[in-house]
C-alpha cells in the first residue's frame, strides 16, 4: 500500500482548473521526480498532499489515514482535524525560496517545530539541531542568521529544518530553482544523501540529470494531467508521448 | 538665574502630568494597536468591519475634538452618560486614538510577512496561533519600529492638546508662567523639556532597531 496515495483529485484557483483528475502512488522508501513545463500543476500537487493548498475533489491518503476527501461526503466526515494535523506532520517540505525565519540563526530555524509542536525540551532540540545541521555539511553556521548565508546554505537549513520532525516522507519544490548554477550541486548532493537512506522523496525538479540519477519513477505532467508515469529510463529514453519528448529535448 | 531655577521647578510639575499621560497611553494603546491588528488580519468578516469602523473614526477626526467629546459631550450621551474626571477623560482619549494609528502600523507589519513564512510554518505543524506569535510577530516588530518612533513622538506633542480642558500639563504650566511673569523664559524652558523628551525616546528606538539590525 502506497504511503502516499492521491486519488482523483481536482484543484482550480477561480476558473483555471490546475489539476485535472490527477491520481499518484507512492510506496515507502520511493522517490518519485515530478516534472513537466512551468504551470503544468507540479507544485500545486505537492502542496495539496500536504495540505498548503485545499483539493476541489479527490481523496488523499497518508499512510492509510485520509486527510482530504471533498466530494465524498461519507469519507469526509470520518476525518479528524487532529489526525490531519498529525499525518501532515510526517511530511517534511523544502520551499524554492527556502522560507527560513529570518529572525532565527540557522540552529533556531531547526529547533523551533520541534519545541513547539512537540514540545521537546531545549537540550534536546539542540542536540537534534546540531545532528541535522551536522548531516547538512552546517554545524559550523549553527549561529548564522539567514541574510549571512548563501542560497545553497540557506537550502540546506531548510533540509534539515525539516529532517529535525523526523518526516517519513519528504516534499521538494523546485528545491534549486532559486539558486545560482554554482550552488545546485550542493543542495543536490544533500538530498542524494538523503535517497541513499531510503527516504520517501517526492522531488518536483527542472533538474532533468538528478531526476534521472536519483528517482525510482518519474511523473511527468502537463496541463494538470500526469501524461507519463514511469521509471526513468523510460522516460528520458522512450517516453509515450510526443509531447514529452519536445519538453526533454528542449530540457537537455 | 534664580527665576529660572523656580519656574522650571513650576514646570516640572507639569512635565509629570504630561509623563503620566504618556505612560497610561502607551500601555494601553500597544495592546490597544495589537490586538485591533491582529482582529483586523486574521478576524471574522463583522468583526474586520467594527474595527475598520473604529480606525476610521478615530484616525478620521481631530484628537481634540475626540478629547472634548470625552470630556465635555460624553455627560450629554444619553444612556451612558457619564461623566469622567480630566486625567481619566484624556487617558481614555488618548489611549483609543493612538490605538487606532498603531493598530493601523501593525496591520501593515503584519501584512509585510512574506507568505512563504505561514507555509513554512505550517508545513512545520505549527498552529495559526502559534506561527503568529512565534514567526510573524517578531519580525513584524522589526518592520514597525520606525513608524511606531514616530507615534512616539507625536504623542509627546499631542499630549500638549490636555492644557485644554484644564489639565495642568507641562505647556498649560509654562503658558501660565508666561502670563503671569509677562517673560517669555518658560516657553524656551518647555521647548527645551520637550524636546528632551522626544529625544530620549528617539534614543530609545535607536537603541530598539540597533537590537533588531542583527537580522535582515
Amino acid at each position: 500500500m502506497g504511503i502516499v496515495k492521491a486519488t482523483n483529485i481536482s484543484k482550480s484557483f477561480g476558473t483555471l482548473e490546475v489539476l485535472k483528475n490527477v491520481s499518484l502512488e507512492v510506496d515507502k522508501g520511493e522517490i518519485v521526480a515530478i516534472i513537466g513545463p512551468s504551470g503544468s500543476g507540479k507544485s500545486t500537487l505537492l502542496r495539496c498532499l500536504n495540505q498548503l493548498e485545499k483539493i476541489d475533489a479527490g481523496v488523499i491518503e497518508i499512510e492509510g489515514v485520509v486527510i482530504a476527501a471533498p466530494d465524498d461526503p461519507q469519507r469526509k466526515a470520518g476525518i479528524s482535524p487532529k489526525e490531519v494535523r498529525v499525518a501532515c506532520r510526517k511530511m517534511g517540505m523544502v520551499f524554492q525560496n527556502f522560507n527560513l525565519f529570518p529572525h532565527k540563526t540557522a540552529l533556531g530555524n531547526v529547533i523551533e517545530a520541534p519545541i513547539i509542536v512537540n514540545k521537546m525540551n531545549k537540550d534536546s532540540a539542540a542536540r537534534i539541531g546540531m545532528e541535522q545541521l551536522a548531516k547538512v555539511g552546517l554545524l559550523d553556521k549553527k549561529d548564522a542568521y539567514p541574510s549571512q548565508i548563501s542560497g545553497g546554505q540557506k537550502q540546506r537549513v531548510a533540509i534539515a529544518r525539516a529532517l529535525a520532525m523526523n518526516p517519513d516522507i519528504m516534499l521538494f519544490d523546485e528545491p534549486t530553482s532559486a539558486l545560482d548554477p554554482e550552488l545546485v550541486g550542493e543542495v543536490l548532493s544533500v538530498i542524494k544523501n538523503l535517497a541513499k537512506e531510503r527516504m520517501t522523496m517526492l522531488v518536483v525538479t527542472h533538474e532533468m540529470g538528478f531526476a534521472r540519477e536519483v528517482s525510482d519513477r518519474v511523473v511527468f505532467m502537463d496541463e494538470g494531467r500526469i501524461l507519463e508515469d514511469a521509471r526513468p529510463e523510460k522516460i528520458f529514453e522512450n517516453p509515450s508521448h510526443p509531447r514529452i519528448k519536445t519538453f526533454l529535448e528542449k530540457m537537455l | 538665574m534664580d527665576y529660572i531655577f523656580s519656574i522650571t521647578t513650576f514646570i516640572l510639575k507639569g512635565v509629570i502630568v504630561t509623563l503620566k499621560l504618556y505612560a497610561v497611553t502607551a500601555v494601553f494603546a500597544l495592546p490597544i494597536g495589537i490586538l485591533v491588528a491582529i482582529g483586523k488580519v486574521s478576524g471574522p468578516k463583522i468583526l474586520k468591519k467594527i474595527l475598520g469602523l473604529y480606525t476610521w473614526v478615530l484616525r478620521g477626526t481631530p484628537l481634540l475634538l475626540q478629547l472634548f467629546f470625552v470630556y465635555f459631550g460624553l455627560p450629554f450621551v444619553p444612556v451612558i452618560g457619564i461623566k469622567l474626571d480630566v486625567f481619566p477623560a484624556a487617558c481614555l482619549t488618548f489611549s483609543l486614538n493612538y490605538g487606532a494609528y498603531l493598530a493601523e502600523i501593525f496591520r501593515a507589519g503584519i501584512e509585510s510577512i512574506d507568505k512563504g513564512q505561514y507555509e513554512a510554518s505550517k508545513a512545520l505543524g505549527l498552529t495559526y496561533f502559534q506561527t503568529m506569535r512565534r514567526i510573524i510577530l517578531p519580525q513584524t516588530v522589526k518592520v514597525v519600529l520606525p513608524p511606531t518612533c514616530s507615534e512616539a513622538i507625536n504623542l509627546v506633542k499631542d499630549s500638549a492638546l490636555i492644557a485644554t480642558i484644564g489639565m495642568g500639563d507641562l505647556l498649560r504650566n509654562a503658558k501660565q508662567v508666561v502670563t503671569r511673569d509677562m517673560n517669555i523664559s518658560a516657553f524656551v524652558v518647555a521647548f527645551i523639556l520637550y524636546l528632551m523628551m522626544s529625544s530620549v525616546i528617539v534614543k530609545v528606538f535607536e537603541k530598539l532597531e540597533k537590537k533588531y539590525s542583527i537580522y535582515e
